[in-house]
């Protein structure tokens, strides 16, 4: 129950990471389907459509439902630590947004046992995704789950921009914030603009579907191109979302495990910052086959490629930083090094893919998708596993075993290479991607079998960190809290796990890398900035839950407004709004009650602090 | 503990397999890197030379990674502090403006093509003018200028422009034809596109629709056919000349009520489905049942009698997802008049 009540960052930290971790699994067995049958030419594992449903929901839980969470997982567990604060400013908020993503996320995967999932990719592109071609309730599920779970997103932006603006603790300034830190403020800033846009593209898209709108619909004057448009004003900007908390995890890996600062900080700072900017102006080379004509085509692609430059500005400083240091490798460190390289393979395509006329031929091959997926599991999901093994003891206490953790690195990014890399070649040689099997003799048949194999070892590799998880979780806690020795920011001076309370008194920051500087200085610790004083605490509740409830029955109750079930009380319920009726009223009484009775949260007296255990 | 030049030994004889195993660059007429018309070529053009760069820049990034990850490990023992480097300017300007400049380079070579591929042939009275439109899950070719309509093959002269206009008559498809040049998405009333291209040599290319639409995204292929200018004139007149009937007056019943309801075939029939005209001798029945009789690429397949008995017999089968209805259970044809509307629609060849 205290899991269902709680407002600690660092229990929502683990929520997220277990919810994130189930739905990467699941997204995870959908690729190994997709992979078997492309095994072969004219393969009959699965049919066209479970095919095209697999895609669809392999893309949009990966995105929106794995890594997302795993990011607000490190986010939560790391940022108020790194600032030097005791909570988020909003804890109620906090808990919301998990609430709110498992919900929304649960109702897109129950699309599966209740009459098939979305068929239409992850961009759900229009005429495809409007009821006259996708005709079971697949792409509702799509809206509405991700509507519900995209609040959640909104919601932890929101939070994070807040937490980082206010919290700090007294000393650190926004330039000497944490890499870290300074990337998960730049990426809220992001969702605070880059989710509206889908929110509004989702309710046009519902409407058009449940209510009979005309957004999309030709006939009626609807435009098909406008969806792409709203799609990738949010999508672009979302796959920069994804990619700086990584950029920041490595700042902080590789710089600690150099035993060196980070190697150009400022200019870092403000290459983050503009790759954010530049991520807004980008969107529609996604769409240069769309037809924009040439003038937009050729702005675009400018556009698209100065982003290279940021970006190498980043990598340079990272090579820079572990020059003249002494570096670790470390099982987290591996994975941030292998990062560097397999990032710039990324890069590079995604430069290559800027070329509108080159994009041209590289459009919706498998040479986007194995560009796409060197930025986002070459990229992200190497940097969010170099992120779990370095917080690990911050967030449970125990270190994850080291020699397990080389293996599952070296399987992971063998595999990974094998999948993608052959890609690339696939898409030159002519094969589109979304197919869900292709004919012989087209020069295809290697390259995806060598793919499939790929990719079962990045399995194996994931498989190692679930046993490496479970082992470690029978080593007796208890590690110390600078538990790499080279910690440089807040979070290392304080115990791992930390208090309820994070600190007992907040600490003075006197520079960039506080506690190095402090060690560097010969003190242990941090020097506090306050008296030990009475500490306030937010109150657990239920309220998240139960808000997050109402909309999940409010979002299936919408769904199947238009049903006839063949059973008059079940369409009287339905069909008149009943259903979303009532869960909306869940929703809105608790927000009701959330108003009007204040909650004041509870006090941890220092006398109690001095005790060993403090017990909300 | 693993060094990192153990991965690089592992990885290296990998490489060289795959570099071995593509030398060959794929299919002549269906990759991107064997480019058979001026389109292609400029699009590959592009890629070599972004290739080229983008492999300078990772040699720079490998090299210093490789020689930092080895030079700079920690030693056991080694306990001093390193030195806390802040930056350096000049180090910093350098890896700035280096990027910038072959970012400019890339963008005026992408600036002069992206014009020059979108220039607009439908007013040029040398260029040939298709009308593509495309359709769950087939092609649909018109030639305003002689009048004719054709299905899955797209018949085009050599050396010549040929001014695509394009647009889907339901969902989004993308129309592309690797090794003559790049995809142009199909869109709906309002957002119709034009694109070009032109084939040096005589040959049958392999074309996909590059755009998810549904089930049978996959096999929603067509073929386009160069030949030369003095054929593509023959063919013209053969698609326009007169088409035999039915010999047997009870089937001729048959196709005209339930086949030609839909497709066309000669001057007679409906414009729903693809045209029949000539399809004895065109490559595919329905773009995925490959004919014997036809190029063979990329495989070869059956009589294409067998293929239309096939296609006939069970559509969904063939094509899952696809709009024709089955000609047995939904519009009652027996075996036999299946058999006879095959071998007529076998028979119905062009020759050019």
């Amino acid at each position: 129950m205290d899991w269902l009540t709680t407002v600690d960052h660092k229990k929502i930290a683990i929520l997220y990471l277990v919810a994130g971790g189930l739905f990467f699994g699941i997204g995870g067995i959908e690729a190994l389907l997709i992979r078997v049958q492309l095994a072969k030419p004219m393969n009959d594992f699965v049919s066209a459509q479970q095919f095209n449903e697999l895609i669809t929901m392999h893309g949009t839980t990966m995105i929106f439902l794995g890594v997302m969470p795993v990011i607000f997982a490190l986010m939560n567990a790391v940022i108020p630590l790194q600032i030097g604060a005791r909570d988020v400013a909003f804890p109620f908020l906090n808990a919301l947004g998990f609430w709110t993503f498992l919900f929304g996320g649960l109702l897109l995967n129950l699309s599966w046992l209740m009459g098939g999932a979305p068929d239409a990719g992850w961009t759900s592109y229009t005429p495809l995704s409007s009821t006259t071609y996708s005709l079971t309730h697949g792409v509702d599920f799509y809206t509405i789950g991700l509507q519900i779970a995209g609040l959640g997103t909104l919601i932890g932006g929101i939070n994070f921009l807040a937490t980082i603006i206010t919290m700090r603790a007294p000393g650190m300034s926004f330039m000497r914030m944490p890499m870290f830190t300074w990337t998960t403020f730049v990426t809220s800033a992001m969702i605070l603009f880059a989710f509206p846009a889908i929110t509004v593209g989702l309710v046009l898209l519902t409407f058009d579907r449940i209510l009979g709108a005309n957004f999309f619909n030709v006939e009626s004057g609807g435009n098909p191109v406008l969806w792409q448009h709203i799609f990738w004003i949010f999508g672009h900007p979302e796959v920069y979302i994804l990619i700086l908390p990584a950029f920041g995890v490595i700042s902080e890996v590789v710089s600690t495990f150099s035993r060196k600062r980070l190697f150009g900080y400022s200019s870092m700072v403000f290459a983050t910052i503009l790759i954010a900017f530049l991520g807004f102006m980008v969107w529609a080379h996604h769409m240069f086959t769309t037809g924009m004509g040439p003038v937009a085509n050729a702005l675009f692609s400018i556009a698209t490629m100065l982003i290279a430059v940021p970006t190498g500005i980043k990598i340079f400083n990272w090579l820079f930083t572990m020059w003249g240091g002494q570096i670790r490798f470390t099982t987290a460190n591996l994975f941030a090094s292998g990062f560097i390289p397999t990032f710039v393979m990324g890069g590079v395509t995604g430069v290559m893919l800027a070329s509108a006329p080159a994009d041209y031929q590289y459009h919706d091959t498998y040479f986007v998708v194995a560009h796409f997926h060197y930025v986002i599991v070459g990229g992200l999901v190497l940097g969010l596993f170099a992120g779990l093994h370095y917080w690990w003891p911050k967030m449970f206490g125990r270190v994850l075993n080291e020699k397990l953790g080389k293996w599952e690195f070296w399987t992971f990014i063998i595999g990974f290479h094998m999948t993608f890399f052959v890609q690339h070649f696939l898409g030159l040689l002519g094969m589109q991607r979304r197919v869900f099997t292709y004919l012989p003799n087209q020069g295809f048949d290697l390259l995806n079998l060598i793919s499939t194999i790929g990719a079962f070892l990045m399995g194996v590799g994931v498989i190692l960190f679930l046993v490496n998880i479970a082992i470690t979780a029978r080593q007796p806690k208890g590690v110390p809290g600078d538990v790499w020795e080279d910690g440089r920011t807040l979070e290392w001076s304080i115990a791992s796990p930390p208090e309820e309370y994070n600190f007992k008194q907040i600490p003075l920051v006197r520079g960039i890398d506080a506690f190095w500087k402090e060690k560097m200085a010969g003190n242990k610790e941090m020097t506090p900035a306050e008296p030990v004083g009475p500490i306030h605490m937010p109150s657990p509740t239920i309220l998240p839950f139960i808000m997050s409830v109402g909309l999940f029955i409010a979002g299936l109750g919408f769904m199947f407004a238009n049903d006839d079930f063949g059973n008059g009380a079940m369409n009287f319920l339905f069909n008149n709004y009943i259903v979303v009726g009532l869960g909306l009223a869940i929703t809105f009484l608790s927000m009701l009650l959330r108003s009007l009775f204040d909650d004041h949260g509870w006090h941890i007296e220092p006398d109690e602090l001095n005790g060993k255990e403090v017990k909300a | 503990m693993m060094k990192p030049w153990k991965a690089v030994k592992r990885l290296v004889p990998l490489f060289a397999m795959l570099a071995l195993l593509l030398s060959a660059c794929g299919r002549e007429d269906l990759s991107v890197l064997r480019p058979q018309g001026p389109v292609a070529e400029g699009q590959l053009g592009l890629i070599k030379l972004s290739i080229t760069i983008m492999i300078v820049v990772m040699l720079i990034v490998f090299g210093i990674a490789a020689y930092v990850w080895i030079k700079y490990r920690r030693k056991p023992g080694q306990n001093d502090i390193p030195k806390q480097v802040e930056g350096n300017h000049k180090l910093e300007i350098i890896w700035t403006a280096i990027p910038l400049v072959l970012v400019l380079i890339l963008a005026v070579a992408t600036v002069q093509k992206v014009f020059a591929f979108g220039e607009d042939y439908s007013k040029d009275a040398n260029a040939v003018k298709v009308k593509v439109t495309s359709h769950l899950f087939w092609w649909e070719f018109t030639y305003p200028d002689y009048g004719i309509t054709t299905a899955q093959d797209m018949i085009i002269p050599t050396g010549k422009k040929i001014a695509l206009e394009l647009k889907t008559a339901d969902v989004l498809h993308s129309f592309w034809v690797p090794s003559l040049g790049g995809k142009t998405d199909t869109n709906t009333d309002g957002t119709i596109n034009k694109a070009w291209l032109e084939a040096t040599n005589e040959g049958v290319y392999l074309g996909k629709c590059a755009e998810l639409c549904g089930k049978s995204h996959a096999f929603m292929e067509f073929k386009v056919k160069a030949v030369s200018p003095e054929s593509f004139d023959r063919w013209v007149e053969a698609m326009k000349a007169p088409v035999q009937t039915i010999q047997d007056p009870a089937v001729a019943e048959v196709f005209k009520t339930q086949c030609l309801s839909c497709h066309a075939i000669g001057d007679q029939g409906g414009p729903l489905g693809p045209n029949l005209t000539g399809i004895g001798s065109r490559e595919t029945v329905a773009s995925i049942l490959h004919n014997a009789e036809a190029s063979g690429k990329p495989i070869d397949g059956k009589p294409v009698k067998d293929n239309l008995v096939e296609w006939l017999t069970d559509p969904q089968k063939v094509k899952p997802g696809n709009k024709m209805p089955n000609p047995k259970e939904d519009l009652g044809l027996t075996d036999a008049e299946i058999e006879a509307i095959a071998d007529y629609l076998a028979n119905s060849k062009l020759s050019y």
